[in-house]
């Protein structure tokens, strides 16, 4: 199951040509960029590993995607993501965040149903990649 | 839904989420920068292109002239400038007709004693290149050791790359850069930096101009120690010290930018000093006439106080010879 999330969740996965020209975008605006990536694609998980800091002080996209590039090489098997923070709020506050690498397979979720007092039931999304510990869910990658 | 922008989640068609958003304002964004945009067919190999107007669009005599009218001397420099910008022309319109010659190396290394104009010259070339088209933004990213050598293992080579992913789409210019190889001690961090900034150099090269500054002879042994940088270095660029003249009309240039004049009387002073200091020790060129300068801007307004009354523009602007006499070069 292709899992969505982010700004361009419902198109294609984007070129690397097109993600330069997002990132060329958002710096434009004056958005540092991050990239982050994670094994543990279950929706409510919103704290993905940082691949180093945010990189303020770009010019030029070619040094995001350098870094997007250099967290393939290291986790080819994992989700990667680019974010662009907006910072004239004054808090974090993601402007632009989408997913630039996902693994080969995705094995998608399952329903579990938990039965609680009084026949209620319970149900809660369960993330096949789960089953496997961390850093071994997605085959070959790290 | 509060008002709050950006938190929250948002409805389809919300202005906060569009789907695609324009080109930054102001510079419009090209990855790449191929003067051939994709789809366009190359020309025949009949077809005549004008040269003149080619060069005109690229608006590069601008830059070029601005290096002839603001910088004084330096004629190999200038003349190393332009002949990389007529390569960098020519390839233009080479590419309109479908060769493809390569991306030409310009990684360069200026070498020259202290005020010699390497940092001016290389503001200029990074202005040049992105007019021709090399390089996507045409900053200029100046660092020193300080910049890219970290303190403690491990921390060299986030903050190596840091600087270089900054200097991306401009110049690079590494001020000083024999201090980044310390023959005395093999475990300096330096030697990290330097590793790094080799194959960014080779790898990345349509993505920034490395450009390494320093003293002659101290650049020369440290290529000596470093044969890999320098053979990736195509243009080593000497700059020459001034001549008295030289400095003289540097000079002028700067008091007329700082609207201040000479009196007549001065001139003859003026060049005294300069062929004084110049014979002494530790003579930074441009920079010890920018000094010299200084300083008589500051005996000309403590003569201005100390005199009192009223005072015109004339006096507000003409330095005398006493502002230089004091000095004590002149001693």
């Amino acid at each position: 199951m292709r899992i969505t999330q982010g700004t361009f969740s419902y198109l294609p996965d984007l070129t690397d040509e097109e993600i330069t020209a997002q990132a060329g975008y958002a710096l434009g605006q004056g958005w540092p960029c991050s990239v982050e990536f994670t094994d543990d694609p279950h929706p409510r998980n919103s704290y993905w590993e940082m691949w180093g800091l945010p990189m303020f002080d770009l010019t030029d996209p070619a040094g995001v995607l350098y870094e997007i590039n250099e967290c393939r090489k290291a986790y080819p098997g994992h989700y990667i993501r680019l974010n662009a923070y907006d910072a004239s709020y004054g808090r974090q506050t993601t402007a632009l965040q989408f997913i630039v690498q996902r693994p080969a397979e995705e094995p998608g979720f399952r329903l579990d149903r938990e039965e609680t007092s009084d026949r209620r039931v319970r149900y809660t999304l369960h993330p096949y990649a789960l089953d496997r510990p961390e850093g071994d869910r997605y085959g070959a990658g790290r | 839904m509060s008002e709050r922008p950006g938190f929250g989640m948002r409805q389809n068609g919300s202005p906060a989420a569009a789907p695609t958003p324009p080109p930054a304002a102001g510079e419009p964004f090209t990855p790449g920068a191929e003067p051939l945009p994709p789809g366009a067919e190359p020309l025949p190999p009949g077809a005549r292109v004008d040269l003149a107007r080619e060069r005109a669009d690229s608006q590069v005599d601008g830059v070029l002239d601005a290096l002839d009218r603001e910088l004084v001397g330096l004629a190999p420099v200038k003349t190393r400038i332009r002949e990389i910008a007529a390569l960098l022309l020519v390839d233009r319109v080479r590419a309109r007709f479908g060769i493809d010659s390569g991306r030409p190396n310009l990684h360069m290394c200026f070498t020259g004693g202290p005020g010699t104009g390497k940092t001016s010259v290389a503001l200029r070339l990074a202005e040049l290149l992105h007019r021709l088209g090399y390089v996507r933004r045409g900053h200029l990213v100046s660092v020193t050791r300080d910049d890219l050598v970290g303190q403690y293992v491990g921390h060299t080579a986030p903050k190596t790359k840091e600087v270089l992913k900054r200097a991306m789409g401009g110049v690079l210019f590494i001020d000083e850069a024999y201090y980044l190889y310390r023959a005395e001690n093999e475990r300096d961090y330096g030697q990290e930096a330097i590793e790094i900034l080799l194959q960014v150099m080779e790898n990345q090269r349509d993505d920034l101009v490395v450009v390494l500054a320093g003293y002659k002879d101290r650049m020369d042994s440290f290529f000596a120690s470093n044969p890999g940088m320098s053979s990736r270095i195509a243009h080593h660029i000497d700059f020459p010290d001034y001549e008295p003249d030289e400095l003289e009309a540097i000079g002028h240039l700067m008091m007329d930018r700082e609207g201040y004049g000479l009196a007549p009387e001065t001139e003859p002073v003026f060049r005294d000093y300069l062929s004084r200091r110049r014979a002494q020790p530790r003579f930074a060129n441009a920079r010890s006439v920018r000094n010299a300068i200084e300083r008589a801007r500051l005996r000309h307004a403590n003569r201005l106080l100390a005199r009192g009354g009223d005072v015109g523009r004339e006096d507000l602007t003409t330095l005398h010879p006493e502002d230089f006499l004091a000095s004590r070069v002149f001693g």
